[in-house]
């Protein structure tokens, strides 16, 4: 501290006499600038948290639309010398009849609709059936094949809204910007809006959303996220299975076996740097091998199970190894004290003491998983549109499927903003899954951690 | 599912021979544990594990080889004189494979039989249109030559499967058997069981290293078959990136590390110092029940995935961005600097924030494994609290936080969704932040979704792309590793 002897700084004035009840300029300035530290640290605390609030917020108001959905109901008259020529009800000759077959009595009932509710428009019957999904004839036929006795009767149905109708009546949709919209215009929308008046549209819980299948590019309204849900479920089985045994195994040798040498260093070192490569690589890995020298099949869940097991092992393997290492060695002690073996000792008294950490672990490399996109892109879950849930256990891991992460990216390229809005749902979905899996993991850490 | 049926079998068997010796076990002792050696319970895992392991092992090894022998063999079949112009090798053998799995089908469905498969020839019959009507779709008309390397094909599969079954359920079995009659009350089951265990242990510890190794082959033989089809020069010195089908390509790298160091620079421009500051906050200033709120709530971002990331770049920043800095006089500045709302900026801030709490927990710990002697000695000459941070705990943990930046640098360039869906897919140096530009993630993702020809360079420069990537980021973790593990042994 040879400073102190030098004489002060020549800028700085020092006054004559100086007290400390008096603050001085220089100290004015140094508190002035420790206040302004303190509230650039402040900022950043605060811009962190309003990203947060701003992402959660952008969610939920541009998701939670995907779960409400406006459906028309109609009074469909099925027609018996339509739909069953013979009378005879015979199934075989039923589903004969294509969908070309019942569009008629759809738009019949449309117009009996429109005629009954007294509203006035001039709009043709084709026109008039754009305002229901182009999946309405599908779902009527489906309908009349599961319940074929209902044949000469009329039944009331809910038909799902074209998405430009859910559009409107949800907000996204308005009169100005239908302008160069080929698919809808402004007098249909004059039509919805006395339908909604006179209660024949409205907009329910929307059950299909969560249940179903993704569907084509024309139709925005019916599509799901259900199957790709499955898609992610079996991987997730797949990673549960593999990634699981072979972490604690890889843990309890590395901790509780391995020898001081450069070969142990060599597998610790690998397994810190397989943490940080990017998913993509784990997902060229997965192209190459599983799928190019494999020849598994592309798209099946058991191959992007395969490509997350890779990518998680190594979280799964510190974890463990932390509470490994938490375990205080006076346990081993104590079990090779009253004669166990060294096996012994770690599989009957460490391994179980340890268990909560490594299913905290478990669970949280899990949901780090379910999130992961880029791999799944590289080894085709996206793109293919899975139309039924596996029936098997083999075909849910075999077929392809898409995963939830990968029919969210899918939505976002399509070109119809009313996929945005599934695209968003299905975030909320996914998320509500991480927030359940990350708060089962705390749960599970408070309830069981252990101070020693 | 054979195999499955198989794995089952051989698992049954196992279960069979715990009980087995664990029975024959205590037989050999007259019914009394104490003349055991061991444990009767490792009586039996001892059978158990000698039925299971090397069948287990056996039937991996089968599965993985199978596929490349059988390749290898059907491969050189086929004449050079039938692969087209422009076609390969390889896409001939997925055409051999695509009818052999075809006639499988035909076979399974009941609409050949298998001698009728075996009978077919490509003069008497049309492959095609017979596979057509069962679901197969096939390219191209069969010719007689992929005909029979597919008949060869599957009747090697068949033979090679059936092989393969009784070779492991032999190895079962005779596992079995030996460890049953080896059983006796003086065999010493424990260690031979805990020495086995720990052989399953070595096992499992060396997958990762397998994994690396994995990555590394897998990419580095596609890499040199690409660097065969395509000029080494022109993808590390070239200057421009224009991909086509046709072939012809320019395949340039430049572009595409500029566009990921541009998109990187800018979200560590946004996370540095937000994270830093929020770290200094966090671990100096703030009081104990601000930290414990506001640290798990920033360590959310970090649990957020990188496609909410991608979504709320394309869908909301991007357009936001464009509000600002685009669409001429409807905009708020009035400007038409932006026209899509992919951009570098997109990109960029949205991967900046989800940077901040990876920047500011790695920093927080190094910030507190200053020892607490060093800022008391500070304050205790005088020095305000910002001033103890900025001249006596900065510099102490700067190169902790160097290191922590890296590793951030590193997340920044293999991150992908966001780059896929914010950052656009123009490859071009530029300086303006509000043009798009791609990445080297981004081209690896759309050179390989889609129908791949693992014969173009097109595709096989992806690999290339990705051993670059896997060395770049690797050797930025290991430097950042390297910094921080100096830096804590200096206060250890």
């Amino acid at each position: 501290m040879t400073d102190l002897t030098n004489s002060p700084a020549a800028g700085v004035p020092r006054p004559k006499h100086g007290t400390l009840l008096t603050q001085d300029a220089r100290t004015a300035k140094r508190n002035a600038a420790e206040k302004r530290f303190q509230m650039y640290g402040m900022i950043a605390i605060g811009i962190g948290l309003l990203m947060l609030l701003v992402l959660v917020f952008t969610i939920v108001r541009n998701g939670a639309g995907a779960f409400q959905q406006t459906f028309i109901t109609l009074d469909v008259q099925l027609l018996e010398d339509k739909l069953d020529k013979n009378g005879n009800r015979d199934i075989e000759e039923i589903s004969k009849v294509s969908t070309f077959g019942y569009s008629p009595l759809i738009s019949q009932a449309l117009e009996d609709k429109i005629a009954s509710a007294n509203v006035q428009t001039e709009l043709s019957g084709k026109q008039l059936g754009d305002i229901l999904s182009k999946s309405a004839a599908a779902t009527l036929r489906d309908f009349v094949l599961q319940n074929p006795e209902l044949i000469g009767t009329s039944v009331s149905f809910e038909f799902l809204a074209s998405s430009r109708v859910d559009g409107y009546l949800k907000g996204r949709v308005t009169r100005d910007s239908i302008a160069n919209d080929k698919n809808i215009s402004v007098e249909q929308l004059d039509v919805v809006d006395q339908l909604v008046e006179s209660g024949s549209i409205k907009k329910t819980f929307n059950l299909s959303f969560i249940t179903g299948a993704d569907a084509s590019d024309q139709r925005p309204e019916s599509a799901g996220i259900g199957v790709a849900m499955v898609g992610s479920l079996f991987m997730m089985l797949v990673v549960l299975a593999l990634a699981l045994p072979i972490g604690v195994a890889a843990s309890i040798y590395l901790e509780e076996f391995a020898p001081k040498n450069w070969i142990t260093d060599i597998i610790e070192v690998n397994i810190s740097n397989l943490a940080a490569v990017p998913s993509i690589v784990f997902g060229i890995l997965g192209l190459a091998v599983f799928i190019n020298y494999m020849h598994l099949p592309m798209s099946a869940p058991l191959v992007g199970g395969l490509v997350l097991t890779l990518m998680t092992l190594p979280t799964i393997i510190i974890s463990t190894r932390a509470s490994l290492k938490a375990v205080p060695p006076s346990i081993r002690d104590a079990a090779l004290g009253v004669g166990a073996s060294k096996m012994q000792s770690v599989f009957h008294h460490v391994l179980p003491l340890a268990a909560p950490g490594i299913l905290t672990g478990t669970i949280i490399g899990l949901a780090q998983a379910l999130g992961e996109t880029a791999p799944l892109l590289l080894i085709g879950m996206v793109g293919f549109i899975a139309s039924n849930a596996p029936d098997s256990v083999a075909s849910g891991l075999l077929s392809p499927n898409s995963a939830m992460p990968a029919q969210i990216y899918e939505w976002a390229k399509r070109a119809d903003p009313a996929f945005y809005e599934r695209a968003w749902g299905g975030i909320i979905i996914l998320l509500l899954f991480l927030i359940t899996m990350n708060t089962v993991a705390v749960i599970l850490r408070r309830r069981f951690e252990r101070r020693w | 599912m054979p195999v499955l049926w198989l794995f089952l079998i051989i698992v049954a068997l196992s279960a069979f021979g715990f009980i087995a010796g664990r029975a024959r076990a205590y037989q050999s002792a007259g019914g009394d544990v104490r003349n055991l050696h061991s444990l009767p319970g490792y009586y039996g895992y001892n059978v158990a594990l000698t039925a299971l392991v090397p069948a287990l092992a056996v039937l991996a090894v089968w599965l993985l080889a199978q596929p490349m022998l059988i390749e290898n063999s059907v491969s050189k079949m086929i004449p050079d004189e039938i692969i087209a112009e422009g076609s390969n090798r390889s896409l001939v053998m997925s055409d051999v494979r695509r009818v052999a799995n075809g006639l499988d089908l035909a076979v399974s469905s009941g609409a050949m039989t298998n001698d009728e498969v075996n009978a077919l020839s490509t003069d008497t019959s049309d492959i095609r249109a017979t596979l057509g009507s069962i679901g197969v779709a096939l390219g191209s008309d069969v010719s007689p030559e992929v005909l029979a390397a597919a008949q060869s094909y599957r009747s090697k599969s068949y033979t090679g499967t059936l092989v393969m079954t009784v070779v492991v359920l032999l190895l079962a079995i005779g596992g079995l058997a030996l460890a049953y009659t080896r059983t006796h009350k003086d065999f010493r089951a424990r260690n031979v069981v805990e020495r086995g265990v720990l052989g399953l242990l070595i096992i499992a510890a060396s997958l990762a290293i397998l994994t690396t190794i994995g990555i590394v082959l897998s990419m580095l033989f596609e890499t040199m078959n690409f660097f065969r089809l395509h000029p080494w020069t022109d993808f590390f010195f070239g200057g421009t990136w224009s991909p086509n089908f046709r072939g012809d390509s320019d395949l340039s790298i430049l572009p595409l590390l500029w566009g990921t160091l541009y998109i990187s620079f800018i979200a560590l421009l946004v996370a540095v110092p937000i994270g830093l500051f929020a770290a200094i906050y966090l671990s100096e200033y703030a009081s104990n029940a601000v930290r414990s709120i506001a640290k798990p709530l920033l360590e959310i971002l970090a649990g957020i995935p990188t496609i909410v990331y991608g979504l709320f770049a394309l869908l909301t920043v991007g357009p936001m961005l464009v509000n600002v800095f685009g669409r001429g006089d409807q905009g708020l500045l009035g400007v038409e600097w932006m026209s899509g709302a992919t951009s570098v900026l997109t990109a960029g801030v949205v991967m900046g924030i989800m940077l901040i709490p990876f920047v500011s927990s790695l920093s927080d710990d190094i910030i507190n494994s200053v020892p607490q002697a060093m800022r008391d000695g500070s304050l205790g000459l005088g020095a305000t609290k910002s001033e103890t941070v900025r001249q006596v705990i900065m510099p102490a943990a700067l190169p902790g936080i160097v290191g922590a930046i890296l590793l951030a640098a590193s997340r920044a360039i293999g991150e992908t969704m966001i780059v896929v869906m914010g950052a656009g897919a123009i490859a071009k140096f530029s300086l303006n932040p509000l043009e798009s530009m791609t990445t080297i993630t981004t081209r690896i993702v759309s050179q390989l979704t889609g129908d791949t020809d693992f014969a173009s360079p097109e595709t096989l420069v992806a690999f290339a792309l990705g051993l670059t990537l896997f060395v770049l980021t690797l050797g930025l973790n290991i430097l950042a590793l390297y910094i921080v593990r100096k830096y804590r042994e200096q206060y250890e």
